[in-house]
C-alpha cells in the first residue's frame, strides 16, 4: 500500500498544467520508478499526484525537417534504446539509457522523469548534456526552452518551477551531426544499481588527421549536479590523439571534478576511477570515429 | 529413487503461482501491526507518549515495553536444552525500554492498515538518554558503563578454548613462523521473503502462521515469551520464500503472538520490510581471526594457533555457537600436532548476529584459506601442493567432540578434480610474471562440515506414514522444506526404502505443531542426515507391517517369501497380491481392517564431517578495481547424492552467495550510531545475473556409512570457500594480498595504491 492523497490523471498537457496549478502541493508522477519509492520510504508518504503517464503527445521520438532530434519527456528507456532514430544519430543515448536498472524499470521509467527527478546518477544525463541538448517546457504562459547545462540547481533540484511539466529533450542537429559518443557507467555490480561515477564523452575527430576537433565530457556523480569538464575540453581541442592526450585527459579531469567522500566510496577512488573512464570512454569514441562510415549522421 | 534427478515435488505448484505462503492465506480483515524502532544505538527511553496515535481513527491499539512481560527469552532455533547450563542466553523482551542497537524495537502499533499504522508510528513521541555507542567487539570486550547486558559486565558473551599439543615450543622449532590478520564482514541472507506471521486467537489458543524454518521450535520459544503453556501454541508454516538461517531463529512470532492476545484475539499481520529485515533481523557474525602458523623445512604444519573475536550485536540469539564451530574446525582436516584456539563472542551496539548458512565456517575458512596461501607464499611453495602436504588423507575424527568424525573423505579427489578443470599447473605458471593492467589468477580454498549438530545438540527427528486405500502413502514429517528440496528427497527415500514410485508418495508439505511430528527443523545441513534415518527407519516399518498385514490375506505363503516391490506384494518370484488391493482390504475388511501406519520419533547420535573445494580463475582489472570471475567450480564430497540435480542447483545457489560474500556484500554501519548504511537491496550488493559467471559443479561420491542413503551434508557447504578461493586467485593475479572480505573495489583500489600498482 501506498501513501498517496489523491491522484489525479491528465490526457494531455495542458490538463496536466492546469490540474498542477489547481493542485500546487500535487506532485507529477510519470513511470513512478522514483516517485513511488519517495512514498514508500515516508519521504512523500501523503502527496497527492498528477499522472503525466497517459499523456500520449509528449511520447516517442521524431527527428524535425532541420534534423533536430525530438525526445518526448513521457519516453521509456526501453523505447529509447530500441529506437531507430536514436541508433542511427545518437546510439549512446540507447545505450546509456538500457544500463539503467533492470528490464522492468527500463519499460516504465521515462527520459523525463530521469532529468526531473534531479539525481545526479541519472543514466541519460551525462549526455544529454554532452549533447548540449534544449529542454521543451510547457506552462500557462505558452512554454520556455531551457538549455539541459543551466536546468539542474542541486543535488535533487532543478529548475522546474509550480505548473510546468517537461515536454521534450531536444538535440539540435548542429551538436551531434559529426560526433561520437560513449558512456561508461561504474557501478558495483553490472545491473540493479546506480552509478557510483558515470562519464559521458561526445568527440568530434578528424581521422584523416588524426585531430580531436572537439569533445565534451560530462560526469555524473562527480559533484552536487552533472559536471562538464569544460577546462579540459578546452585544453585537449584541436590536438593531436595520442598517448599523450589520453594522460593529460586522465590527469586533467582528476583536477577538475569535485567526488564527494561517502560510504559508498572515497573521493580518492573516484578520482581515480573519473580519470580512467573519461580516457576508456575518449578512447571509445575515436575507435567508433574510425569505425564510421557516415560520419555520426553528418551526411544523413 | 535415490539417486535419480526426479522433479520436485513442488515444482509445478512454485512455478504455476498455486503454492501458497503466508501472505497468500491472510485471513480476511487482518489487522496490521508495525513496529517502532529506536533511532539511537545506545540508552534508554526516558519517556514514550503515544496518545496522539492511539486516538486515530483506524488505530486498535498501542503497545510499548510497558506493556509487554518483563521477564527475557532466548531466541535461537536451537533444541531445547534441559540442562540449565546447555539452554541458549535469554536476554530479550518482547519490547525494550534499554536500546542496545539501533533500530530497537521499542513499542508497536495495531492498525486497519498498513497506512494508518505507518502514520501513528509517526505519531508516537519518544525521549532517549544516550549511551555511547560501541560498534567494534574487540573494543567493546574491555566493557563499557553501563554494560550492553546488565549481566556480562565486561560485554564478554561467552570464551572459549582448547590446547592441543605445546603450540609455543612447536613455534619455536618451526622453520618459518607465519602469522596473519583475517576479517570477514556482516551479511545479510537475503532470503526473497522477508519475515512475515499472522496471528490470531481459536478457542483459547494462540495461532501463529508464519514463514519459518523451525515451527516446533517457534511454538516453544512463543511459549516462553509470553510464558504460557507450550500447548497454547500452535504454529503453521506454510511454503516460505527462502531462509538460509535467519528464520532459524525466533524473530517476530512472539511479538506478534502478543499482539492478538491484546485485540481480542483478532488476526494480525506482522509483515516487516526489506529495510527491517536487514536491521532487525540477524545477520552473519564478523568475526576477526588472528592467526599464527609454524612449518618444518618440509612445509608441514607443526603449530597453529588462532584467537578469535566474534561480533554478535546487541542479543544472544546463536551466540557463541557460531564462534565456537568455527574454532572446532580449526582443530580438523589439517594435520598438526600442537593446535592451539580460543574463540570470544562479544555483545556490541550492532544488529544481531545469528545462525547463516555455514553457521561460522564461511568466516573461518576464509582466514584459515586465505592464511594458508599466505603461509605457502612465505615458504615459496603452491598453495595446493602445500595442502596436499598437510592434508589428512582418509579417516580422521574429532579429538573432543565423539563421535564427529570424517567417516570418508573424498577431499584429495575434490582437489584432483578442481585442479583439472581450471588448469591449475598450467596457469599457475603461465599467469607467475605479468606485469600489464589486467591480469589473471588462479586460486582455490577447502572447507569441512559437519553434519547436523550431535553431540553438541540434540538431534531428534519425527516421521509418520500412513497408507491410503490405493496403496500410496502419506508421509508427515516436522522437517521444513524451505527451497532446498527436502520434501522432494524425503518422498524419494519413502519410495526408495518402499520400493514404490514417486507417484505414491504423497507429503504433506505443510508444518502445523498441532498435528505435524516433532522435528527441530531445516539447519545445520541437517535434514536429509537426521531426518532421513527417520524417514527411512519409519518405512521400514511400514514396509514390514505391510508384510505382516500380508501374511494374514495369504496364510499359505510362507513369511519369509514374502517381499514388497513396485507396488506388489511377492511371494517369492510370483506377484501374490497387489499393494492397493492389500490397502483397500486393511480399510474395509469386516474381518480384519486396521488401517497400516508408521510413527518413530528418532534420536540419532551421529555425525559425519563433509568436505569440499572451490578453484576460481579471476582477471583483475587494476585501474578499475574489479574483478570479473571467469571460472569457478566447487566440488563437494557430500557422499551419496539423493538427487543429482537437486544437489547441483543446492551447490549453484551456494556459490552465489560465497562470490557475494568475496567481492560485494557487506551491511555497512555507521561508526557513531551502528545504524546500516546499505540496509537495502540496492545499496547492499547482492550478485546479480550478470554479475554471475557459468558455475560448475561438480561432486566425489562415497557412500558414507552413517548417512542413512550414504549421504552427507550439502545444504550449507556449497556457500563456504568461493570467497577465500577468489581472494586466493587475486593473489595470484596481483600479489597484493586482501585479508578483509568481500573484496570491494574501493579496497581493491586502496590496496593497489598501497602496493604501487596504481
Amino acid at each position: 500500500m501506498y501513501d498517496i492523497e489523491k491522484y489525479y490523471n491528465a490526457k494531455t498537457v495542458s490538463e496536466a498544467v492546469s490540474l498542477l496549478k489547481e493542485h500546487p502541493d500535487a506532485r507529477i508522477i510519470s513511470g513512478g520508478s522514483d516517485v513511488l519509492i519517495k512514498i514508500r520510504e515516508g519521504r512523500m508518504a501523503g502527496t497527492s499526484l498528477v499522472s503525466i503517464r497517459d499523456v500520449e503527445e509528449i511520447k516517442g521520438i521524431t527527428r524535425n525537417e532541420d534534423g533536430d532530434i525530438l525526445i518526448g519527456a513521457g519516453t521509456v528507456f526501453s523505447h529509447i534504446t530500441a529506437d531507430p532514430i536514436i541508433q542511427k544519430y545518437i546510439p549512446v543515448l540507447g545505450e546509456a539509457v538500457d544500463q539503467v536498472g533492470g528490464p522492468q524499470i527500463r519499460n516504465i521509467g521515462t527520459i523525463g522523469g530521469n532529468i526531473c527527478n534531479g539525481a545526479v546518477s541519472a543514466d541519460s544525463v551525462p549526455t544529454v548534456f554532452s549533447y548540449n541538448s534544449l529542454l521543451h517546457i510547457a506552462n500557462e504562459d505558452g512554454g520556455r526552452i531551457a538549455p539541459v547545462r543551466e536546468f539542474y540547481l542541486g543535488p535533487g533540484r532543478v529548475d522546474l518551477h509550480p505548473g510546468e511539466v517537461l515536454t521534450h529533450v531536444v538535440i539540435p542537429k548542429k551538436e551531434y551531426a559529426g560526433y561520437h559518443g560513449h558512456y561508461i557507467k561504474y557501478s558495483m555490480r553490472n545491473a540493479m544499481d546506480i552509478a557510483t561515477l558515470s562519464c559521458s564523452v561526445v568527440s568530434k575527430i578528424d581521422t584523416a588527421k588524426n585531430i580531436l576537433e572537439d569533445v565534451r565530457i560530462t560526469f555524473g556523480v562527480a559533484a552536487p549536479v552533472p559536471y562538464r569538464c569544460v577546462e579540459t575540453e578546452e585544453k585537449l581541442k584541436g590536438r593531436t590523439l595520442d598517448e599523450g592526450l589520453y594522460q593529460e585527459l586522465e590527469e586533467s579531469v582528476r583536477g577538475e571534478i569535485h567526488p564527494r567522500d561517502s560510504w559508498r566510496a572515497s573521493r580518492d577512488f573516484r578520482l581515480q576511477i573519473g580519470g580512467e573512464i573519461a580516457k576508456r570512454a575518449l578512447i571509445r569514441t575515436a575507435e567508433l570515429a574510425g569505425e564510421d562510415t557516415c560520419k555520426g549522421g553528418e551526411e544523413a | 529413487m535415490i539417486g535419480k534427478s526426479v522433479p520436485r515435488v513442488d515444482a509445478y505448484e512454485k512455478v504455476t503461482g498455486r503454492a501458497k505462503f503466508t501472505e497468500d492465506l491472510l485471513p480476511k480483515k487482518c489487522l496490521v501491526a508495525k513496529v517502532l524502532h529506536a533511532t539511537i544505538g545506545n540508552g534508554i527511553v526516558k519517556s514514550i507518549d503515544t496518545s496522539e496515535a492511539e486516538i486515530m481513527e483506524g488505530v486498535v491499539k498501542v503497545v510499548t515495553f510497558h506493556d509487554v512481560p518483563d521477564h527475557c527469552y532466548p531466541t535461537p532455533g536451537h533444541p531445547w536444552s534441559v540442562e540449565l547450563a546447555h539452554q541458549d542466553v535469554a536476554d530479550r523482551n518482547l519490547l525494550t525500554g534499554r536500546v542496545r542497537y539501533y533500530g530497537d524495537d521499542i513499542a508497536a502499533v495495531v492498525a486497519e492498515d498498513e497506512i494508518i499504522a505507518s502514520r501513528a508510528l509517526k505519531k508516537i513521541k519518544v525521549e532517549y538518554e544516550e549511551y555511547p555507542v560501541e560498534i567494534h567487539p574487540r573494543k567493546s570486550m574491555y566493557g563499557s558503563k553501563p554494560p550492553i547486558h546488565f549481566d556480562k559486565k565486561d560485554n564478554v558473551l561467552a570464551r572459549s578454548n582448547y590446547f592441543i599439543g605445546d603450540v609455543d615450543k612447536g613455534m619455536e622449532e618451526a622453520e618459518t613462523v607465519v602469522k596473519g590478520t583475517y576479517k570477514t564482514p556482516i551479511v545479510q541472507h537475503c532470503h526473497i521473503e522477508n519475515p512475515i506471521s499472522y496471528a490470531y486467537m481459536e478457542k483459547g489458543r494462540i495461532v501463529v502462521v508464519t514463514s519459518t524454518q523451525i515451527p516446533h521450535i517457534v511454538r516453544r520459544v512463543i511459549g516462553q515469551a509470553l510464558g504460557i503453556p507450550w500447548g497454547n501454541v500452535r504454529v503453521i508454516k506454510p511454503y516460505i520464500g527462502g531462509g538460509f538461517g535467519n528464520k532459524q531463529d525466533v524473530l517476530y512470532e512472539p511479538l506478534n503472538a502478543f499482539l492478538t492476545t491484546q485485540v481480542g484475539g483478532r488476526p494480525v499481520k506482522l509483515d516487516i520490510s526489506r529495510e527491517e529485515t536487514f536491521c532487525n533481523t540477524r545477520t552473519r557474525h564478523s568475526i576477526e581471526f588472528d592467526l599464527a602458523a609454524g612449518v618444518d623445512k618440509e612445509g608441514k604444519l607443526v603449530a597453529k594457533d588462532m584467537h578469535s573475536y566474534s561480533n554478535q550485536g546487541a542479543y544472544a540469539s546463536h551466540g557463541h555457537a557460531i564462534a565456537a564451530n568455527g574454532l572446532t574446525s580449526w582443530r580438523l582436516q589439517y594435520a598438526c600436532p600442537n593446535i592451539r584456539g580460543e574463540a570470544y563472542t562479544i555483545y556490541t551496539n550492532t544488529p544481531v548476529g545469528g545462525a547463516m548458512r555455514g553457521y561460522g565456517i564461511p568466516q573461518v575458512c576464509f582466514a584459515i584459506e586465505c592464511f594458508m596461501d599466505d603461509v605457502a607464499e612465505a615458504i615459496h611453495m603452491d598453495p595446493l601442493e602445500f595442502r596436499r602436504k598437510n592434508l589428512i588423507e582418509g579417516y580422521y575424527e574429532d579429538r573432543y567432540l565423539k563421535p564427529i568424525a570424517a567417516n570418508t573423505n573424498g577431499i584429495f579427489e575434490c582437489l584432483k578434480k578442481g585442479a583439472e578443470y581450471i588448469h591449475w599447473d598450467e596457469k599457475r605458471k603461465k599467469y607467475a610474471k605479468q606485469t600489464g593492467a589486467v591480469r589473471r589468477g588462479v586460486g582455490m580454498a577447502l572447507f569441512s562440515y559437519k553434519t547436523g549438530v550431535w553431540p553438541i545438540s540434540l538431534e531428534i527427528a519425527g516421521a509418520r506414514l500412513s497408507l491410503n486405500q490405493d496403496g500410496s502413502v502419506q508421509l508427515q514429517l516436522g522437517a521444513t522444506e524451505i527451497g532446498q528440496g527436502a520434501d522432494t528427497v524425503f518422498s524419494q527415500m519413502v519410495a526408495e526404502t518402499l520400493h514404490t514410485d514417486m507417484a505414491h508418495v504423497h507429503i504433506q508439505t505443510v508444518q502445523d505443531t498441532d498435528v505435524s511430528p516433532f522435528d527441530t527443523g531445516a539447519y545445520a545441513s541437517r535434514q536429509s542426515f537426521v531426518t532421513g534415518t527417520a524417514v527411512k527407519h519409519c518405512a521400514e516399518i511400514l514396509r514390514d507391517k505391510i508384510l505382516a498385514y500380508a501374511k494374514t490375506l495369504l496364510p499359505e505363503v510362507d513369511t519369509r517369501e514374502l517381499s514388497l516391490r513396485d507396488n506388489w506384494i511377492w511371494a517369492g518370484e510370483e506377484q501374490a497380491i497387489s499393494l492397493a488391493a492389500l490397502a483397500e482390504e486393511s480399510y474395509y475388511s469386516l474381518t480384519n481392517s486396521s488401517v497400516l501406519t508408521a510413527e518413530v520419533s528418532e534420536q540419532v547420535k551421529k555425525n559425519t564431517i563433509a568436505t569440499g573445494c572451490c578453484f576460481a580463475e579471476v582477471e583483475v582489472d587494476i585501474k578499475l578495481g574489479k574483478i570479473k570471475i571467469l571460472h569457478i567450480i566447487n566440488v563437494h564430497d557430500s557422499g551419496k547424492l539423493l538427487n543429482p540435480q537437486l544437489a547441483e542447483m543446492q551447490v549453484h545457489g551456494g556459490m552465489s552467495m560465497g562470490m557475494g560474500y568475496g567481492i560485494s556484500e557487506q551491511l555497512i554501519l555507521d561508526e557513531k550510531t551502528g545504524r546500516p548504511l546499505n540496509g537495502n537491496l540496492l545499496d547492499y550488493k547482492l550478485m546479480t545475473m550478470l554479475d554471475t559467471p557459468d558455475i560448475k559443479a561438480d561432486f566425489v561420491e562415497m557412500d558414507d556409512p552413517m548417512g542413512p542413503y550414504g549421504n552427507k551434508a550439502l545444504g550449507e557447504p556449497p556457500a563456504i570457500p568461493s570467497a577465500p578461493a577468489i581472494r586466493n586467485a587475486v593473489l595470484h593475479a596481483t600479489g597484493v594480498a586482501f585479508n578483509e572480505n568481500p573484496l570491494t573495489p574501493q579496497r581493491l583500489i586502496d590496496g593497489f595504491k598501497k602496493a604501487g600498482l596504481i
